[in-house]
C-alpha cells in the first residue's frame, strides 16, 4: 500500500525554525503548503509547561528534545585514510526533533554574521593579500550583509529578540557591540540583567579596554507582540533553557512564535511522524515532482509539489540531496562537485575560575545570558602579524547551573568520587564561573560530507559521513584568542583557572562544546563551488531550495540560528514574489 | 500524604487522564484543540515500594551499593548514595528507555577497536542494562579471584583501592568486561541519582542539591538576579508537589 496526496504548491521536508519561517511566509504569500515533520506534534502547554520543563535528568542528561541516534546518526572519521565509526551514544551534537526542531531547544543566542563574514574572500585578499587565504576554501556568501539586514531584522522582530545595538545606520551606540554591521533600528526587547559574573566580566573587559555588551537573546526581557499576533512574555532566569523547552513562552521558538499564527492558516498541513526519504526528480532530471515519505507505519507515500523546500538539520539537508540525486558530491581529491563540500564546525574553548567568598549562583540562567566582547571575533583586529584569520567571541557566561551537567566544574586537582568530591563540589558549585570562546572555522579541502558505505539508518539509506579534524588556521586562532580569554579571567579575579582548548586534541564529537555543525550545501555565486545559489536555490534542480547551516560556505564566531532564519525569510520572500511567477534559476550560473 | 502515595498518585494520574495524543494524528490541520499536559509528556516518577526490577538478584545489589557507597560516602556533607536513594533511582532508570538503550545506534558492522580509536573513547553495543548485568558479575568475580570473598564484604579501603585501579585502567575486569569504562558508567549514574530531581527516586530529601546549594526545579529568579554575589539562602524545591 502506498499513499498519494493530493497536489501542493510547496512541501516542506522538517517543521523547524527554517520550515516554519518559509512554511508563515509562504502561505500568508497565498500559496498551499504542506509541511513533513518526522517527529512528533509539540507545544508549550502539552509538553513542556513549567511544571516538567525544570528536570535536568530528562531534558539535559537524557537528552528527550533531541534526535535519537537510533532514529538517524551520522558516522565520523579524521581523515579519509580511515574507516568511520557510527556515532552511537548522545554526542555534542543536538539534531532537532519534532515539530520545532532544534529551535525548541536550542539556547537563544542571536546573532547577526559580520560584514566580513559574508565576504570572507574578497576582505580578505583586500586586506591582507591573496596569500594570506592560502589552504582554505574561502568564498564569499554571494549576499552581502547589507543584503541581509532587512532579513536579520524581519526574524529578530518575529523572534522578539532581546539586545542592545550597537550601530543603528552607522551610528556608535554606547553599551552596544561597536563591531556589529549596521542595524535599521534597536532590537524589538531590551537586554537581560546582569548575573554576578556577567557584571564582573563586564567591568573586567572594560578595565582592558575592550568593548562589553549584553548579547543579543532569544531570551526576552518583556512582554512582546511580534508581527504575527503572537504574544511572548519575560525570561524569568530559570537556567533550564538549551536542551530544554520553555513553559513561558520566553525563548524564541516555533511553538512560541510562529506556530500559534501557521497552524491556524486553512493553506497549511502538517504531517507530523512522517519522515521523507528522498525528494522525486522528473525523468528529465530538471524539476523535481514532489518527496517520498514513509509514516511511523511504515506506509510509503508521495507528495506531489511544484516546489520542494529541504529544511531538515544542516546534516540532513545535505544528506537529502544525496539520496535525492541533486547536485554533484564533492570529491576532495580532484575538488570537482559541491554537495558535502566547505563542512566547517565551531573552533571553541573555555577558561573557568573560581570566586572565594562569593556566590555566583549559577542556577540563575539562561540559554543566551552572557556579555560578551567582539574585539577578537572575525576580522576586528588587525590580523596582518598573525598566523591565521578569524576570530572568536569571548563571553562571561550565565546558562545554567544544572547539578549533574556541572559536576566535574571542579577546581584543579579535586577528585571525581568519596568525600573529596562531595567537599569539592559543595565548594566549588556556588564559587565557579566560566568564560566561552566561540570562534570561526574556515572550510579546507578535506573537511567533507558524503556518504557512508557501510552504515544505514532505520529505513536502510545510509547514513551521512563527516570527514573532519582542526585545520591549522583554527587551532593558531583558538590558541591567540584563549590566552586572551586568560587575561580577562585574571583581571576579573577568577582563581584556580582551568582552560580547556579544544583544538588541541584531534575533533570528535564527544568532546566538543558545541554542537554547531555548519556548510555541506554551502550558498554562492559560482555554480562550481556552491550547491545553492544566492537566494538558496539549487543550481541542478530549480524547483528546489535547501535553507539552513548547511548554506553557510564558512563559520562565523557566533551562534547560526538567527542566521538560518533570516536566510529562510528571504529564500521564501524569493519563492512568492519571483520564482511562482516565472519558474526558472533565480540566479544566471 | 507521605511523599510515596504521591509519586503514586501523580503516576495514576497518567493512566485516568490517558487521552488519544494529537501527536498520533498524521496529518494536523488547524490548531490542535487537546491544549492538556500529553499524557506521554508527564514526568514519570520512579516506581516506589517496590520490588527492585532490573537488580533482581540480592548479590548484585550488594555489589553496586558498595561501590555507589565508596564512590559517595556517608559524612558531613550528606547522606551516602544508597541512604539517598540512589539504587533505586538506577533500578528504575535501567527498567525503562535508559536501561534497555532506546536512543543508541545499535547497528552494525561493530569494529570496536576502529570505533575507541576514532571516537578517543570506546563505544558499546550492549544497552546500559546489559553492561551492569556483566559489569556487577565480573566486579564479584575478581572479588572472589583476588581476595577470596565478596565484594560487599571487603573493607572500604580495599574498594577504594579498586575503585581507584579501576579508574586509572589498572585493574581489568573478567569476561570482556572493560574496567575502567564500567567505572564511568557506575560513577555517571552513582552522581546522577544524588543530583538528579527526587521525582527519579534519587536525591532523597534534597540531599544532594543542599550538598551544594542548587534550588532545585524553581522557575524565577527575576527576584533575585540583582543580589549579585550574595547568599541567597533558597530552600529547594522538587517537582513532587507539596503537601
Amino acid at each position: 500500500m502506498t499513499i498519494e496526496r493530493p497536489k501542493a504548491d510547496v512541501v516542506i521536508c522538517g517543521l523547524g525554525w527554517s520550515g516554519s519561517v518559509m512554511a508563515e511566509e509562504l502561505t500568508r504569500a497565498g500559496l498551499n503548503v504542506v509541511a513533513i515533520e518526522r517527529g512528533a506534534w509539540r507545544d508549550t502547554s502539552t509538553d513542556f509547561p513549567p511544571a516538567v520543563d525544570p528536570d535536568e535528568l530528562r531534558w539535559h542528561t537524557r537528552r528527550e528534545l533531541l534526535q535519537p541516534m537510533s532514529v538517524e546518526t551520522t558516522t565520523f572519521r579524521n581523515r579519509m585514510d580511515q574507516t568511520a565509526a557510527p556515532v552511537r551514544n548522545w554526542s555534542a551534537y543536538q539534531f532537532g526533533w519534532n515539530v520545532g526542531g532544534a529551535g525548541t531547544h536550542w539556547a537563544g543566542m542571536s546573532w547577526r554574521f559580520t560584514p566580513w563574514d559574508f565576504e570572507i574572500a574578497t576582505q580578505t585578499r583586500e586586506r591582507y593579500g591573496a596569500a594570506k587565504g592560502d589552504g582554505m576554501l574561502l568564498q564569499d556568501w554571494g549576499v552581502t550583509y547589507k543584503d541581509m539586514e532587512p532579513y536579520y531584522d524581519r526574524f529578530e522582530r518575529i523572534a522578539g529578540t532581546s539586545g542592545i545595538a550597537g550601530n543603528i545606520n552607522g551610528e556608535i551606540k554606547p553599551g552596544g557591540n561597536p563591531f556589529e554591521g549596521p542595524r535599521s533600528r534597536d532590537y524589538p526587547t531590551p537586554p537581560l540583567k546582569d548575573t554576578f559574573w556577567m557584571r564582573e566580566f563586564r567591568e573586567a573587559s572594560d578595565r582592558m579596554g575592550y568593548n562589553p555588551f549584553t548579547i543579543p537573546a532569544g531570551n526576552i526581557s518583556q512582554a512582546f507582540v511580534n508581527p504575527l499576533g503572537v504574544t511572548m512574555g519575560p525570561c524569568t532566569y530559570c537556567g533550564f533553557c538549551d536542551f530544554h523547552g520553555c513553559g513561558n513562552f520566553s525563548k524564541s521558538s516555533p511553538q512560541a512564535c510562529i506556530l500559534p499564527a501557521l497552524m491556524r492558516r486553512p493553506n497549511f498541513t502538517l504531517l507530523t511522524e512522517t519522515e521523507v526519504l528522498h525528494a522525486v526528480k522528473h525523468d528529465d532530471g530538471k524539476t523535481a515532482k514532489g518527496v517520498k515519505f514513509i509514516t511511523k507505519e511504515g506506509v510509503e507515500g508521495f507528495q506531489p509539489a511544484d516546489i520542494v523546500v529541504i529544511t531538515a538539520y544542516q546534516m540532513d539537508n545535505v544528506r537529502l540531496m544525496l539520496l535525492s540525486g541533486i547536485g554533484e558530491q564533492y570529491d576532495p581529491v580532484t575538488g570537482k562537485g559541491t554537495i558535502g563540500r566547505n563542512y566547517t564546525y565551531q573552533t571553541c574553548g573555555t577558561v573557568n575560575g573560581f570566586f572565594p567568598d562569593k556566590y555566583t549562583n549559577p542556577f540563575i540562567g539562561g540559554g543566551a545570558l552572557a556579555v560578551q566582547i567582539d574585539d577578537f571575533n572575525g576580522d576586528n583586529f588587525d590580523h596582518s602579524g598573525l598566523d591565521f584569520i578569524g576570530g572568536a567571541g569571548i563571553m562571561g557566561y550565565s546558562t545554567n547551573g544544572r547539578p549533574i551537567q556541572n559536576m566535574n566544574n571542579l577546581r584543579p586537582g579535586s577528585k571525581r568520587w568519596g568525600s573529596a568530591w562531595k567537599e569539592a563540589y559543595a565548594r566549588d558549585y556556588n564559587q565557579g564561573a566560566g568564560i566561552f570562546i566561540q570562534g570561526t572555522s574556515m572550510p579546507v579541502r578535506d573537511a567533507y560530507l558524503d556518504l557512508d558505505p557501510d552504515y544505514r539508518d532505520r529505513h536502510g539509506q545510509p547514513l551521512l559521513r563527516l570527514t573532519f579534524d582542526w585545520n591549522q588556521n583554527d587551532k593558531n586562532m583558538l590558541k591567540y584568542t584563549v590566552d586572551r580569554s586568560v587575561e580577562i579571567m585574571r583581571e576579573a579575579g577568577g582563581q584556580d583557572i582551568v582552560v580547556d582548548n579544544q583544538a588541541e586534541h584531534s575533533w570528535n564529537p564527544y568532546m566538543q562544546h558545541s554542537s554547531h555543525t555548519i556548510g555541506g550545501a554551502v550558498m554562492g555565486a559560482d555554480p562550481t563551488t556552491s550547491a545553492v545559489n544566492p537566494f538558496l536555490q539549487s543550481w541542478d534542480v530549480h524547483n528546489v531550495f535547501v535553507v539552513g547551516a548547511s548554506a553557510f560556505p564558512m563559520n562565523g564566531g557566533y551562534n547560526p540560528t538567527v542566521t538560518v532564519g533570516a536566510l529562510a525569510v528571504r529564500a521564501a520572500q524569493a519563492i512568492h514574489q519571483t520564482y511562482v511567477n516565472n519558474p526558472g534559476p533565480l540566479v544566471k550560473g | 500524604m507521605k511523599r510515596r502515595d504521591l509519586l503514586r498518585s501523580f503516576g495514576a494520574a497518567v493512566t485516568t487522564t490517558a487521552l488519544a495524543s494529537p501527536s498520533a494524528a498524521a496529518e494536523l490541520k488547524g490548531f490542535p484543540t487537546q491544549t492538556a499536559m500529553s499524557p506521554d509528556h508527564l514526568p514519570k516518577p520512579a516506581m516506589k515500594g517496590g520490588a527492585f526490577r532490573v537488580f533482581t538478584q540480592e548479590n548484585d545489589r550488594k555489589t553496586l551499593a558498595a561501590v555507589f557507597d565508596r564512590m559517595i560516602p556517608s559524612d558531613k556533607f550528606g547522606p551516602s548514595a544508597s541512604e539517598a536513594g540512589c539504587l533505586e533511582f538506577l533500578d528504575d532508570q535501567l527498567a525503562g528507555h535508559y536501561g534497555e538503550g532506546r536512543a543508541l545506534y545499535l547497528e552494525g558492522p561493530v569494529r570496536p577497536e576502529t570505533e575507541e580509536a576514532i571516537m578517543g573513547s570506546p563505544q558499546f553495543t550492549q544497552t546500559p542494562r546489559q553492561r551492569y548485568e556483566a559489569g556487577l558479575k565480573a566486579l564479584e568475580a575478581y572479588a572472589q579471584a583476588t581476595d577470596g570473598v565478596a565484594f560487599h564484604a571487603l573493607s572500604p579501603d580495599r574498594i577504594d583501592e579498586i575503585l581507584a585501579g579501576l579508574e586509572e585502567g589498572k585493574i581489568d575486569l573478567p569476561n570482556g568486561v572493560q574496567g575502567k569504562w564500567f567505572f564511568e558508567l557506575m560513577l555517571q549514574n552513582a552522581r546522577e541519582g544524588y543530583l538528579a530531581d527526587p521525582i527519579y527516586g534519587g536525591n532523597r530529601d534534597m540531599a544532594g542539591w543542599k550538598m551544594i546549594g542548587f534550588p532545585g526545579a524553581r522557575y524565577d529568579y527575576r527576584p533575585y538576579i540583582e543580589k549579585r554575589g550574595e547568599n541567597l539562602n533558597l530552600v529547594p524545591v522538587s517537582l513532587i508537589p507539596n503537601d
